[in-house]
């Protein structure tokens, strides 16, 4: 073969592999909403949004209070996530000496791997027990905010911690050089530059709360009720597909994956704000 | 002075908030892998579940969880390789598209897992009649994990000393050759620490796997039987199976050290990574 017909299949290669890859999101976008359009002859996109009667054998396919119970875990998880997860951010990029700051950090990148199931497991063995002391059963709003929470805050970190290191050495040592405490630092010169990624930390940890799945429905009881307060169960959007995919069919189906359509095109547009915030080319790896 | 005074308060708070969060982390790590690794014995790793897995081991998840991982990134490797390629080498050529495409993968990674194991369930399950089997588990964690494998192959190829690139075009060198021979063996390191990172991510999956690869813990005698991959033995172990929980943990803290092996892995593969310096090569 001579090597303009190698370099051109090469190409031709490259390019199938890029193309295929680039339209996958495309495909599963459309299959999705193929697969739940089926229960839009059933129940109206109103009802559907606007119920909280979700009876699936009765014909009943009101998504609102699943939505409700998807976003209130959600905020809550980011609520007690982000000052924690901040302040560890800010800890180690500023104040920690360097053999605990590297620890903390290969911990964290330790967290962010370790499975969802296992923080379930975790949650439902131990944690619940102690909630329950709080209001029986213990499965609840917080105590799936709690764990998601420790799941989250991972991801805020790791992405604050490299917003903070790509500001620029020069500034913060100039700033040094002028005798500002550590503190001044951190509030003048680098919260100011590192600012738009730790939005991005913010959002992407809150579209991973919302499209985690075995954590939250181990620990959040799944009762499909609009939650009044933290010691209610509830159920997301999530695991109502995982709990119910097993034995749904038809409309029923179609309705569970029309869960999975809201959770994705919440989590995307998320996403998308997060990555026009960034801008980045090239993002952790 | 005032001004020290909050700074300081500040930076209590910090450091209270940072040991707090370590705390829970240490807690959890350290409850799993206490509780857990107390009752392990070469039995529970050779023996089939029993009873539903409240007794024996865990042989049979063990084997299913080996195909269905190996599966999925014998299928997402090859691809993901000549993607990233792509993405990294000919992004020159096809500035517009390269950049489409890696926006859809950068979505793409952040859709939530168990979209894949719907979008599996319809595809490979339903469509294409693969049914709940080991191969259509293995094709949803492909697809789930394609997006991660690419970016480290264009990172890992984009870090290369761009005069590696120019001193091999100055030798009038092919393209080919100049990815066989030179880029992709340089690159080595970097290309090994994202498949590792891959199968991390596959090992960790439950949601996508739960209506893709199924609950059945008998031994899969070929890919198009239904296998129990080790996440959905501790899903189902803690929820659906009363006393369980012992044999979840355990099986947990297999899981445990199995990604605490590959975050070695990938520690190790860093360092030699991190050798090499050089000006590198930007699109």
């Amino acid at each position: 073969m001579s090597r303009q017909s190698a370099d051109r299949l090469l190409s031709i290669g490259l390019m199938a592999a890029g193309l295929l890859s680039g339209v996958l999101l495309l495909f599963i976008v459309l299959f999705i909403s193929m697969e739940s359009w089926p229960v839009l002859h059933h129940t109206s996109l109103s009802t559907l949004l606007t119920s909280t009667d979700w009876r699936p054998s009765m014909g009943g396919f009101g998504l609102l209070a699943i939505l409700v119970g998807s976003l209130s875990v959600s905020f809550l998880a980011l609520l007690l996530a982000a000052p924690l997860g901040l302040a560890t951010a800010f800890y180690l990029s500023v104040y920690a000496p360097p053999k605990i700051a590297a620890f903390g950090q290969k911990l964290i990148e330790v967290m962010a791997g370790i499975p969802s199931v296992v923080f379930g497991l975790w949650g439902l063995v131990t944690l619940v027990p102690i909630m329950v002391h709080l209001s029986p059963p213990g499965t609840s709003l917080l105590t799936a905010g709690i764990v998601l929470a420790i799941m989250i805050a991972p991801t805020l970190t790791v992405f604050s911690l490299l917003a903070i290191k790509s500001v620029p050495m020069a500034t913060v040592q100039s700033g040094r050089a002028l005798g500002l405490g550590r503190g001044t630092i951190l509030r003048t010169i680098i919260l100011p530059q590192a600012r738009p990624g730790i939005v991005t930390g913010i959002l992407l940890a809150l579209a991973r709360a919302l499209g985690e799945t075995m954590a939250v429905m181990m620990v959040a009881g799944n009762v499909v009720h609009i939650p009044t307060s933290l010691l209610d169960p509830v159920r997301t959007l999530t695991a109502n597909i995982a709990l119910e995919m097993g034995y749904a069919l038809e409309a029923h189906r179609a309705a569970l994956f029309m869960s999975g359509l809201l959770v994705m095109l919440i989590t995307l547009v998320i996403v998308m704000a997060a990555g026009f915030k960034s801008d980045g080319t090239d993002k952790a790896p | 002075m005032k001004r020290s005074v909050s700074n300081r308060i500040l930076a209590t708070s910090f450091a209270g908030g940072a040991f707090l969060l370590a705390a829970l982390f240490l807690w959890i790590l350290g409850d799993i892998l206490w509780r857990g690794l107390a009752g392990i014995d070469l039995a529970f790793l050779i023996q089939n579940p029993l009873n539903a897995g409240r007794s024996g081991g865990i042989r049979s998840v063990l084997v299913a969880t080996l195909y269905i991982i190996s599966l999925s990134i014998v299928i997402a490797a090859p691809l993901g390789l000549l993607a990233g390629m792509f993405l990294s080498e000919l992004c020159h050529v096809y500035p517009r598209i390269s950049r489409l495409i890696r926006q859809s993968l950068d979505t793409l990674a952040g859709v939530p897992s168990i979209i894949f194991g719907l979008f599996g369930n319809a595809v490979f399950a339903q469509y294409l009649g693969f049914r709940v089997s080991i191969l259509t588990g293995a094709l949803t964690l492909a697809v789930m994990i394609l997006p991660f494998l690419i970016r480290s192959v264009e990172h890992s190829l984009r870090s290369l000393p761009a005069y590696y690139h120019r001193s091999a075009q100055a030798l009038g060198l092919s393209r080919t050759t100049i990815m066989g021979h030179i880029l992709l063996p340089a690159a080595l390191p970097g290309l090994s620490t994202g498949l590792v990172l891959g199968i991390g991510r596959a090992l960790a999956e439950t949601a996508a796997l739960v209506f893709t690869s199924g609950y059945v813990a008998r031994m899969p005698g070929s890919v198009f039987d239904s296998g129990r991959a080790l996440s959905v033995h501790i899903f189902d172990l803690a929820m659906n199976v009363p006393g369980g929980s012992t044999n979840a943990y355990k099986s947990a803290a297999v899981l445990v050290a199995l990604l605490l092996i590959i975050n070695l892995a990938i520690m190790a593969l860093g360092h030699m990574r991190n050798r090499r310096r050089g000006e590198p090569n930007g699109c």
